[in-house]
């Protein structure tokens, strides 16, 4: 499965660093990365591939949750399948 | 396959700041092997079919809702009417068989379970009259269990014995449950020209002509199609159609996926995508505020009919391509009770029950969780009843009728009715009398399909 992780927040030094420890912890991944800083806001769009994560979804989402709170962001990891539904016919 | 940055945030956005998400994964089930002449055995048959086929459900749903990471709000349960599963016990009163699916719809922890229910639209069964004459205690006595009664369609006209009935019905509904400011009734729809597949409550059940078992999923997203509208400010009318219909498009791509994996999942046939923008309380999430968006100062005031079906018909287009099996009620609800909108609508005088019946000709699906005063009599609600059954049964379409008579409240009062189902300025009701009219009985011949003027 491959999963789509955003990260959106005040910036700061380490966001990516610590996004992509958490990932490669668990060996998921990461097959693409889309970030930019808007108004000092940064937005991220990772996209990861969850076929030999020693991790399941739920336990990941709830890590990445924590590790967002730690660092004064909102990091949502959801199945891509949301984003293929919804942007390609 | 790699995105676009802003498709990508432009689905969070939707979910996470405009009340994107599924509405409800309603399960249908047939229950037409669950007759027996001792209703004791019909009840425990009944229980045990919904408990086994639903027990997953609501795990399968809050699952899809974690790895989608979209919020999919109700899973419910439709059954196949009642009168015809009951209509071989040998009983007088069908109570039995509403708390045999209250307890089951606790069982596996859905919110609602709709097909208490009897099709009338041409005349009663045995069965059909003694599931009516039990809704009132019905509705009393269960929690999570929906009523509905269809009195009339295109095909067969309407059944005014059975709207005369209905009348009375929720008036006994609402003082049963007077003590709840008549909640009994916010679960009770009375149809012209039912659908057999809406996954909405209060008016889900499982037709006939329905598999063994089936999964419908309803879309919601008013507050999405509000957001999208913010940016076309000023374009003509034709570029709001446009927008709507992109709009209606995404939201059902994701109400389709939430279906196919839902009955992957739960090893069920996926039955149809309802593309209908449902409201809710929350800020945000009013089909009143999308039409205040496309340019009417309140919703109710000159111009929300035309308003309303440009919206209703945009949403209609973008969502069949979207999804391979559209059905359901299909249409943006215009329910009062539950949309922020309506609700201040109400409040300011800009919309009566006049106008809403008048908007429910071009709209799904009625008139819709309206409370009125508690003195209305019997008749004049079936009167309205009668009219709304003949908006539907003219214009070849859907529509219902779940009017609230609060005991004890009129005109300036509010009633709470809490959660999703929100609370209600009471409305007023025309004091002239159609008891005439009403006490005449019969049935109104089918109308003629031809020369439609």
């Amino acid at each position: 499965m491959r999963i789509v992780m955003t990260i959106v927040g005040l910036d700061k030094v380490g966001i990516i660093a610590r996004a992509s420890a958490l990932l490669s912890e668990n060996q998921v991944n990461i097959l693409n990365i889309n970030q930019n800083i808007t108004d000092e806001f940064f937005n991220m769009v990772l996209i990861g591939d969850m076929a030999k994560a020693t991790i399941s979804l739920e336990d990941l989402k709830a890590k990445a949750t924590k590790l967002g709170e730690e660092l004064g962001l909102e990091i949502r990891v959801q199945s891509e399948q949301i984003f293929t539904a919804m942007h390609r016919i | 396959m790699l995105y676009n940055i802003n498709d990508i945030l432009e689905t969070t956005r939707m979910i996470t700041e405009n009340n994107l998400d599924v509405r409800t994964i309603t399960m249908g089930i047939s229950l037409r092997d669950c007759s027996d002449p001792d209703i004791t055995v019909c009840a425990r048959k009944i229980y045990d079919k919904i408990t086994r086929k639903a027990e997953h459900l609501v795990k399968v749903g809050e699952d899809l809702e974690a790895e989608l990471g979209v919020p999919i709000i109700h899973k419910r349960i439709s059954v196949t009417p009642i009168a015809l599963v009951g209509e071989s016990c040998r009983a007088d009163s069908y109570v039995p068989l509403a708390k045999a699916l209250d307890d089951a719809a606790k069982a596996v922890g859905v919110n609602f379970i709709g097909g208490f229910s009897a099709l009338v639209e041409k005349g009663y069964t045995n069965g059909d009259r003694i599931l009516i004459d039990s809704i009132p205690e019905a509705l009393a006595t269960t929690d999570l269990v929906c009523s509905s009664v269809a009195i009339g369609s295109t095909k067969a006209g309407i059944n005014m014995d059975a709207v005369r009935e209905m009348g009375e019905i929720v008036k006994k509904t609402a003082a049963l449950t007077a003590d709840r400011d008549a909640i009994g009734c916010a679960k009770l729809v009375v149809f012209c020209n039912p659908v057999q597949d809406n996954p909405f409550m209060a008016g889900a059940f499982h037709g006939v002509t329905e598999p063994e078992s089936v999964i419908n999923v309803g879309v919601s997203g008013p507050g999405v199609v509000k957001y999208a509208l913010e940016a076309v400010r000023g374009e003509d009318i034709g570029k709001v159609a446009e927008t709507i219909k992109k709009t209606a498009f995404k939201i059902t791509r994701v109400g389709q996926l939430v279906a196919q994996e839902a009955a992957k999942r739960l090893n069920t046939e996926f039955g149809i995508i309802d593309l209908s923008l449902a409201p809710t309380p929350a800020i945000g999430d009013s089909v009143a505020h999308i039409l205040e968006e496309i340019g009417l100062e309140s919703c109710g005031g000159p111009g929300t009919t035309a308003a309303l079906a440009m919206l209703n018909d945009a949403v209609k287009k973008g969502g069949l391509m979207a999804s391979s099996y559209v059905g359901g009620l299909s249409g943006a609800f215009i329910p009062v009770s539950e949309d922020a909108g309506m609700i201040a609508a109400v409040e300011k005088g800009s919309l009566c029950l006049e106008k809403l019946e008048a908007m429910t000709c071009v709209c799904s699906v009625g008139l819709d969780m309206i409370a009125i005063p508690g003195d209305t009599t019997a008749a004049t609600i079936s009167a309205i009843i009668a009219d709304e059954a003949a908006v539907g049964m003219i214009n070849n379409k859907t529509t219902a009728v779940r009017l609230i008579p609060v005991p004890g409240k009129g005109v300036g009062d509010k009633v709470e009715f809490g959660g999703l189902l929100g609370y209600a300025p009471i409305m007023s009701v025309s004091k002239f009398r159609p008891d005439v009219f009403i006490n005449r009985g019969g049935r109104i011949p089918a109308p003629v399909r031809s020369l439609t003027n």
